[in-house]
């Protein structure tokens, strides 16, 4: 029986990947993503993985010989952070295009300048578009769980699309959780060996990668789209079979204290242990009206349906956004839900705040008051978009 | 030569591996450097390639000039993806997920894929020492998007990034050493050719593929295009660039040098400068300069294989 220990995120999140008997890891060290790869790199020096563990020079060549590993047929896995997930950039389109089914740790970094070590979305939010299946996760053991069933929807022949397993920068990362580590058994159970169809071989040639004329490139797009739409459907057919032998069981969109609540808060990533400390203490408070949460878990492909229906009773919604998008009308995450919903006759009245920019706490105070703010902003109105919460200007 | 198509076959297969039918310039000597690397090469092979004038002549969907495993991302990783596939099969061959059939791994860039934009991959792959062929088919500029300089242009020759023009005599630097570069990361070998020469090609080829770690080949293709020749002077260009010492035919292998076609007696620069209108603008005082750091360039060259304690075989494939 599996026993609930107390060990580092990343540290648990290295050790399940290495229980996934991952083949390559080519891996290069940002904060705070570093002892993720060291432990994988203890793990194979010790004899414990049995893998080719590829020390690169730079981020754009840890992702260019992960395509390269996922191409000729092995279970391949790297972790990154901030600036390195932007130095991967023109590398995680091809990687998800050409269908290759790498798996990536993300410990969510803030984007220089000014440089900044610590956590908030900036860095995935500029990766949104990628083609890559993107999972939100709020504590460690969600961590766990979450890379393990990373393997087994991208490498699934329904999907062949890379994954991003995100994770706050220090706030997941680095804290030491009680977390249930799988037994090896449950994990083979859970996990085929990977079976990459169009692996790269002598005995079969093919071409991968060539060139597009506008007479095709169009189709090819058009099919990419239709199967990440599609992966939907094995992310949650992986986490129904996951739950059938971990008995943790997992949505595209969580909630909490949801039923009778008119205000709803939503959040991704790990803010949301926190924003629950807070509801659940304004409920206790009697503080007002009745406030549950949503959490995105599945970021991409993006739950619509479950989105809307989580809402469909909710008279005002607050996002949390932890990413700016310069300039624009709002922040990333409060724009797709507003895109979401626009086309649904009866919806919340939307209030978007962006908060915890490069690992600036929220704490549980702070999430009553923005709650309180939100609401009040729509009883009364607002000129702005959006707003920066606690900036002083 | 009236017995060419007899004993030709005996010593080259005819197998094509690099088919025909691709979209390459007429006369263009990177297809013809392709076409004999391949041959060398056989069909037990990965090839990773670089975005470039090669990517984009052989691959338009739905075609392929390829009839071995091929794969192309980006422009400035192959090396790395090249790294990625090599310990890749080598995880799954320890672990017996596939059966070790020693296929090589063979990646193909142009000279700015290979020295400008990808250097930093390629010297991380080197360094990190995969069992690995890396060719860099050098045509002396960005070719594929329009004959712009790269850190290989050959100095003084005119580019649209490096016209030649009243205040401008064209390239301002000299052509970067890369083989010396890759000898820097000591690796197991090094060389030098030219499809003018292709039996020293393919040789070097093969021994770059039976090389045990990272080997580094870079095949200088003429380019009837960019450096402004008839497409039927590609071969004897190449042979030109040779002769005047301005591309030497040399290896390295474990650090020792070799000239491996050598010319006692180089024949001067403008025998191959003056077949192209790249280096047309070069005025004789300019010429005489270049010259001179050729000759002692070559000078330089022959000590480092003098040192090495080898002999070049002169004149061979005359």
């Amino acid at each position: 029986m599996s026993k609930r220990v107390g060990i580092e995120v990343s540290i648990a999140l290295a050790d399940v990947v290495g229980m996934a008997n991952t083949d390559v890891v080519a891996a290069y060290p940002i904060t705070p993503q570093t002892h993720i790869v060291e432990h994988l790199a203890e793990l194979v020096a010790d004899g414990e993985l049995d893998a080719e563990y590829i020390p690169v020079e730079s981020e754009h060549s840890a992702m260019s010989a992960c395509m390269g590993s996922a191409a000729a047929g092995a279970r391949t896995f790297t972790a990154t952070a901030g600036q390195g997930l932007e130095l991967m950039h023109e590398c995680l389109y091809v990687a998800s295009a050409m269908r290759l089914p790498v798996v990536m740790a993300v410990a969510n970094r803030a984007l220089s300048a000014p440089i900044s070590v610590w956590g908030d979305h900036s860095d995935v939010m500029a990766c949104r578009d990628t083609g890559w299946i993107q999972i939100f996760t709020e504590n460690g053991q969600e961590v766990v769980d979450t890379a393990l069933c990373a393997f087994r929807i991208s490498e699934d022949n329904n999907v062949l699309l890379p994954t991003m397993v995100h994770l706050d920068g220090f706030h997941l990362s680095h804290v030491i959780e009680p977390i249930i580590m799988p037994e090896q058994s449950q994990v083979d159970a859970f996990l085929p060996p990977n079976k990459y169809p169009f692996f790269l071989d002598p005995a079969r040639p093919q071409a991968m990668g060539d060139f597009a004329p506008p007479a095709i490139y169009t189709e090819t797009k058009w099919a990419q789209e239709v199967n990440l739409q599609k992966s939907k459907e094995t992310v949650l057919k992986a986490w129904k079979e996951f739950a059938e032998i971990f008995g943790r069981e997992y949505k595209p969109v969580e909630s909490y204290r949801c039923e009778d609540a008119k205000i709803l808060l939503l959040t991704m990533g790990s803010y949301s242990e926190t924003a629950m400390t807070a509801i659940d203490k304004m409920r206790e408070q009697g503080d007002g009206e009745n406030v549950g949460l949503l959490r995105l878990r599945l970021w991409r492909p993006f739950p619509t349906d479950e989105l809307r229906k989580a809402v469909e009773n909710a008279d005002v919604l607050i996002i949390l956004d932890r990413a700016l998008s310069f300039g624009s009308a709002g922040g990333p995450v409060g724009m797709e839900i507003k895109s979401a919903l626009y086309d649904v006759s009866k919806k919340p009245r939307i209030v978007n705040f962006v908060g915890g920019l490069g690992g600036r706490d929220i704490t549980v105070g702070n999430f009553e008051e923005l709650i309180k703010k939100g609401i009040d902003i729509a009883g009364n109105g607002s000129e702005n978009e959006f707003e920066i919460f606690g900036v002083r200007e | 030569m009236e017995n060419c198509t007899i004993y030709v076959p005996r010593l080259i297969t005819k197998k094509e591996n690099f088919a025909p039918g691709h979209r390459a310039c007429i006369g263009c000597g990177e297809a013809l450097a392709v076409r004999l690397a391949f041959k060398a090469i056989g069909q037990n092979v990965i090839v990773v390639n670089a975005t470039g004038c090669v990517e984009i002549f052989t691959s338009q969907l739905p075609y392929t000039s390829w009839r071995v495993p091929w794969i192309h991302t980006l422009f400035e990783n192959t090396a790395a993806v090249a790294s990625g596939i090599e310990s890749a099969r080598k995880a799954m061959i320890r672990k017996g997920i596939i059966q070790d059939t020693k296929t090589k791994i063979v990646a193909i860039a142009g000279d700015g894929g290979t020295i400008d934009i990808g250097l930093q991959a390629l010297s991380g792959a080197m360094e990190r020492g995969h069992d690995f062929l890396y060719i860099c088919f050098d045509n002396e500029a960005y070719m594929n998007t329009g004959i712009q300089r790269s850190s290989a242009t050959p100095f003084g020759a005119s580019t649209t990034t490096s016209p030649a023009g009243k205040e401008s005599i064209g390239q301002f630097a000299w052509k970067k050493d890369m083989p010396a570069i890759a000898v820097a990361h000591n690796i197991p070998y090094v060389a030098t050719a030219n499809p003018s020469y292709p039996f020293d090609l393919m040789a070097k080829v093969k021994k770059g593929l039976e090389a045990k770690g990272p080997a580094y080949i870079q095949i200088l293709s003429a380019c009837p295009t960019g450096w402004g020749c008839p497409g039927e002077l590609s071969v004897k260009i190449g042979r030109l660039a040779a002769k005047t010492g301005v591309f030497p035919l040399y290896e390295v292998e474990n650090g020792k040098y070799s000239i491996t076609v050598d010319f006692p007696k180089l024949l001067p620069i403008t025998e191959y400068t003056s077949l192209q209108k790249r280096f047309r603008h070069l005025q004789p005082e300019m010429l005489e300069q270049i010259q001179q750091k050729v000759v002692r360039k070559y000078e330089e060259l022959k000590e480092k294989t003098e040192m090495s304690g080898c002999c070049g075989q002169t004149g061979t494939e005359e």
